[in-house]
């Protein structure tokens, strides 16, 4: 499981547009770089990421090789409710990993 | 005596003229090639539609040291309403192996329709970010970026 760094505020206010910035360690490996053997270094990258609030999706991002290392991606959303707000990152190999964090609306 | 060197002068001059011919072409060719993917990469997004400037404005710094992490924030001017939103943006650069570098989704529930990444640039070029609304249409922004020291340079 990689690392990740999720950053949004755990309180709002019921409509306030609120900033979440979403970090994960990945080497994003291009598939354009040769190895010491002189071997392409397959490619290897997260190509998709989702955001869902309370089940629905909020945002959604394809990634390709252009996006750099320990993709870094920060986009708004409106605190419409208390619940559960969901990322998770695909790659290349299928697999996905998803982080859940709690949000708290008065 | 005579017919020798008049045919071998317009012989030769078609040579020279085809060898000039050829070095422009391949000169050129690298630059439009690149270019040309991007076009490619726009259009398929794009299908029949125009794409108008304005409303979007792409952010990335002017001179940029390190080409393998380069900050970049799209921000479009939107009410992100349900009537009124940013169904998707997406961004394009001219000079990497693959001219496609993002695509963002996003709905009247983003509330405000700005998104920021970190990129890598292979040399310096023009990137392009493109905007779909909620109505279908598009609207683009361009910014020029210089890349002192390119990512997948280390081979």
């Amino acid at each position: 499981m990689a690392r990740v760094l999720i950053n949004l505020p755990a309180r709002a206010k019921r409509g306030e547009v609120i900033e979440v910035k979403t970090l994960i360690a990945h080497p994003m490996e291009t598939g354009y770089r040769v190895g010491p053997t002189g071997a392409a270094i397959p490619r290897d990258i997260i190509n998709r990421f989702v955001c869902t609030y309370s089940g629905a999706e909020v945002f959604r991002a394809e990634l390709f090789p252009a996006i750099a290392a320990n993709p870094f991606i920060a986009f708004f959303t409106v605190a419409t409710e208390s619940g559960e707000i969901a990322f998770s990152w695909t790659d290349d190999h299928g697999e996905t990993q998803t982080e859940i964090r709690q949000i708290t609306v008065e | 005596m005579d017919a020798g060197p008049q045919s071998a002068s317009p012989t030769r001059r078609l040579i020279l003229l085809a060898a000039a011919g050829f070095g422009l072409t391949s000169f050129a060719a690298p630059a439009a090639a690149t270019s040309a993917a991007m076009e490619e990469a726009i259009r398929a997004l794009l299908g029949e539609a125009a794409v108008n400037r304005g409303k979007v404005r792409l952010e990335l710094p002017p001179i940029v040291e390190n080409g393998n992490t380069v900050p970049l924030t799209v921000s479009v001017e939107s009410p992100m309403t349900e009537a009124d939103h940013v169904a998707s943006i997406h961004i394009f650069n001219q000079k990497n192996p693959q001219p496609y570098v993002a695509a963002f989704h996003l709905g009247p529930r983003a509330g405000k329709a700005v998104v920021s990444t970190r990129i890598r640039l292979a040399d310096s070029q023009q990137m392009v970010a493109i905007a779909r609304l909620g109505d279908g249409s598009f609207w683009s922004d361009s910014a020029d970026v210089i890349v002192t020291l390119a990512a997948c340079a280390e081979g």
